[in-house]
C-alpha cells in the first residue's frame, strides 16, 4: 500500500480488514503519528517474538568488550554477554513494566475517579485531597525509597510505579464523570430505574474513554521512564535486565564500551518518543477540548 | 495590566481594584493554609513506610553500621518505641517541623547538615540550566508563534519531543562519551579540576567548564517543556479578540507580539510547577553521571550504603521543597494575574 497522501488510510476501507481499517481511519493518522504507531507495533512485536530465539541473557562469552559486529550486533559487555540478546530481553522487561504499571495506575485511578465524580460531596473532597497529595509527592524519590526499603523485585516495582501514577487518571475520570452524570441520556437511564452500577459501567464509562485512552498512553511512557531511572540507580530486578539496568551496567565502562550505553538508551528514547507523539495525536483527535492545554 | 479591557467601567474601577487585591490576599492565605496538610501528609507517608517496612525501625535506621550501645539506646529513646504508636507519630511530626530530619549512622552526621552542604551545587546546576533554556525555549516559541509549520517550528517541535522522551541520565552518558571522552572539549567529572587549584577568575572559568555539559543535558527538558507550552499559549493568545483589536488599531507586529507575550507566557510558570518533580529527578540522575557533587550524588551514595535515614530525610526535604515551590508559583501567579483568585 502506498502512503502518498493522508487519504489512503481511509481508502483502506475496501480491503477485507474493514473493521480494523475503519478503526484506523477514525484515528486520522498523519505522517508523524503513523510513524509513531508503526514504531510502537514494531517494538511490541520485537519484544514478544525475538527474545525466545536468543540465548540466555546471562550466558557469558569468552570475548568481553567486543564492539558491534556481525556475530554480536550490539557488541558484548564486560562479562562477554551479547548486548543484543540483553537488549531484546530488556525490551520485553521495560515494556511489560511500563504497560502493567500503567494498567495498575489506570484501574485504581478509574475506580477512585469514578467514585469521586459520581458520588460528589465529602467522598469527592477526601479522594481529591489524597490525589493532590500524591501529585505533589515526588514520585521518583518515593519509589526509590519504597523499593530500597522493601526490595527490588519486578512485581513490587510494577505495583509501586502503578500506585504512584493513579492520581492523574483519577483526576481525568472524575472530571468526565462530573460532566457526564448530568447528561440527558444518563438522567434518562436513572429515571428508567437502572442501577447505579449499570449507569456507571454502561452509560458513563464508555463515554469517558477517549481522554482516558490518552491518559493511559502517557502513563505507559512515564512508567517506562520511571522504571529506567530506578534501574539506572541499581534498584532494578538484577535477574531480569531492563533497558535501565543495562544503562546502570554501562555507566562504569563508558570509556571502553560506548555500545553498552547507546543501544538500550536508544530503545527507551524511541519507545517513549513514539508513545508521546502518538499520545499527542490521540489528544488532538479524541479530545479537541484539551488541545494546547497539554496532558 | 492588559486585563483592563475586561474591567473598563470607570466608576467601579477603584472599588474593583481593592476587591481584586483583597481576593488575591485571601487566595494567598488559603494557599498557604492548604500547604500544611500536604506537609503533614508527606511526613505521615514517611512514618508509615518505616513502620511497615520489613525489620524493626532500629535495624532499618542504623542500617549496616555497627552502632554503639549508647547510640542504640539514644535512638530507642528518641523514637519512643516503648510508647504507643500515636505518640511516636506525634513526636516524629514535631521533630520534622523543628527541622530535625534524623541522623545518618553511615555518615555520622545530621541528615539536615548533609543535605544543606549539597544544596549549592544542585541549585547552581538547576538554576543555570533553568534560566538559559527557559529563555531559549520561550524565545523559540515566540519566534515560531506567528509562523506555524515553518522550518523553525519543525525543529522546535522535534527537539521538544526528544526533550520529553529522553532519559536525562542517558543523554548525559552520551554527551559524556562524545564531548568529554572523545572530543575532549569538556572535563568528564566533578565540579572543579582536581589537578589544578585555580583561583579567582580562573576558578570561575573552571567551574563553568565543568558545568556546561550537565547544564545542557538538563536543559533539554526545560527547552521541551517551555517550547511546547509557550507555543500553544502564544498561539492561543494571538487568536484572542484583544489582538484583533490591537491589529485593527494599527499596532506594529512587534508590539502585538509583546501584547500576546504578556498573557501567553504566564501559564508557563504553572507548568513549571507541575513538572518540577520530574526535573528534580532528572537533575539528580544527571549529577550521578557527571559526578557533580550535589544532592544526586549524595542520594546515590546513600542508596549503596543502605543509609535509610538519609534517604528518608531526602524524600521529606525534596517533598517540602516541591510544596514550597508550588506555593511560591501560585502566589507569583496570583499577583501577576488577579483573575486567578476568582476561581
Amino acid at each position: 500500500m502506498s502512503v502518498k497522501n493522508t487519504d489512503t488510510v481511509t481508502g483502506l476501507g475496501k480491503t477485507p480488514f474493514s473493521a480494523l481499517s475503519s478503526g484506523l481511519a477514525s484515528l486520522r493518522l498523519d505522517g508523524p503519528s503513523l510513524m509513531a504507531l508503526l514504531t510502537l507495533v514494531a517494538i511490541a512485536v520485537f519484544a514478544l517474538v525475538v527474545p525466545p530465539f536468543l540465548g540466555d541473557v546471562n550466558s557469558m562469552g569468552a570475548d568481553s568488550f567486543a564492539p558491534p559486529s556481525l556475530s554480536h550486533l550490539m557488541g558484548t559487555d564486560d562479562l562477554g554477554r551479547d548486548v543484543f540478546s540483553r537488549f531484546a530481553h530488556g525490551a520485553r522487561m521495560s515494556l511489560s513494566v511500563g504497560v502493567l504499571a500503567a494498567l495498575t495506575a489506570c484501574i485504581i485511578g478509574i475506580v477512585l475517579g469514578a467514585i469521586a465524580g459520581y458520588m460528589k460531596g465529602a467522598v469527592d473532597v477526601v479522594l481529591m485531597r489524597i490525589a493532590e497529595l500524591f501529585q505533589v509527592i515526588p514520585r521518583f524519590f518515593l519509589a526509590l525509597l519504597v523499593i530500597a526499603l522493601f526490595g527490588a523485585n519486578v512485581v513490587f516495582i510494577i505495583l509501586t510505579i502503578g500506585l504512584l501514577g493513579w492520581p492523574e487518571v483519577a483526576r481525568i475520570t472524575r472530571g468526565e464523570f462530573l460532566s457526564l452524570r448530568e447528561r440527558e441520556y444518563v438522567l434518562a437511564a436513572r429515571a428508567g430505574g437502572q442501577s447505579t452500577r449499570a449507569i456507571i459501567f454502561s452509560e458513563i464509562l464508555p463515554n469517558a474513554m477517549p481522554p482516558l485512552i490518552v491518559a493511559m498512553t502517557m502513563q505507559v511512557s512515564s512508567a517506562i521512564l520511571l522504571e529506567a531511572g530506578l534501574s539506572f540507580l541499581g534498584l532494578g530486578d538484577a535477574s531480569n535486565p531492563s533497558w535501565g539496568l543495562m544503562l546502570n551496567e554501562a555507566q562504569q565502562f563508558l570509556t571502553t564500551a560506548w555500545w553498552m550505553a547507546v543501544f538500550p538508551g536508544l530503545g527507551i528514547l524511541v519507545t517513549v518518543a513514539a508513545l508521546n507523539v502518538f499520545g499527542d495525536h490521540l489528544t488532538d483527535v479524541l479530545n479537541p477540548r484539551l488541545r494546547g492545554a497539554g496532558g | 495590566m492588559s486585563t483592563d479591557i475586561v474591567n473598563s467601567a470607570p466608576p467601579a474601577e477603584e472599588k474593583g481594584k481593592l476587591a481584586d487585591r483583597l481576593r488575591t490576599i485571601r487566595f494567598i492565605g488559603l494557599k498557604i493554609l492548604s500547604a500544611i496538610p500536604m506537609l503533614i501528609g508527606v511526613i505521615t507517608v514517611n512514618f508509615i513506610l518505616v513502620h511497615i517496612a520489613p525489620g524493626d525501625p532500629i535495624t532499618i535506621l542504623v542500617g549496616e553500621t555497627a552502632p554503639t550501645e549508647e547510640q542504640v539506646q539514644a535512638l530507642y529513646a528518641k523514637l519512643g518505641l516503648d510508647k504507643p504508636l500515636y505518640v511516636q507519630y506525634w513526636e516524629y511530626l514535631f521533630s520534622v517541623f523543628r527541622g530535625d530530619l534524623g541522623y545518618s549512622y553511615v555518615m555520622q552526621a545530621d541528615v539536615v547538615d548533609l543535605i544543606a552542604a549539597r544544596i549549592p551545587a544542585t541549585a547552581m546546576l538547576m538554576l543555570t540550566s533553568l534560566i538559559i533554556f527557559t529563555v531559549v525555549g520561550v524565545g523559540l516559541a515566540v519566534l515560531v508563534a506567528r509562523r506555524p509549520r515553518s522550518i523553525f517550528d519543525s525543529i522546535g517541535s522535534f527537539l521538544a519531543v526528544i526533550g520529553y522522551s529522553v532519559p536525562a541520565f542517558w543523554l548525559a552518558q552520551i554527551a559524556l562519551v562524545v564531548f568529554a571522552l572523545n572530543l575532549r572539549w569538556f572535563p568528564t567529572s566533578g565540579m572543579t579540576s582536581s589537578r589544578h587549584a585555580y583561583e579567582g577568575l580562573a576558578y570561575v572559568g573552571d567551574v563553568l567548564l565543568h558545568l556546561f555539559l550537565p547544564a545542557c543535558v538538563l536543559g533539554m527538558r526545560y527547552l521541551a517543556i517551555n517550547f511546547r507550552y509557550a507555543r500553544a499559549s502564544m498561539r492561543d493568545a494571538l487568536s484572542q479578540d484583544y489582538i484583533t483589536t490591537a491589529r485593527a488599531k494599527g499596532l506594529s507586529e512587534g508590539r502585538i507580539l509583546l501584547h500576546a507575550f504578556r498573557n501567553g507566557v504566564l501559564p508557563i510558570i504553572t507548568v513549571f510547577g507541575l513538572n518540577v518533580t520530574d526535573i528534580l529527578a532528572g537533575a539528580v540522575l544527571t549529577e550521578i553521571v557527571f559526578g557533580w557533587p550535589g544532592l544526586g550524588r549524595l542520594m546515590y551514595d546513600a542508596m549503596y550504603s543502605r543509609d535509610y535515614p538519609l534517604l528518608m530525610g531526602m524524600f521529606v526535604f525534596v517533598s517540602i521543597g516541591i510544596i514550597i515551590t508550588n506555593l511560591v508559583i501560585d502566589i507569583v501567579y496570583s499577583i501577576f494575574d488577579p483573575r486567578v483568585g476568582l476561581k
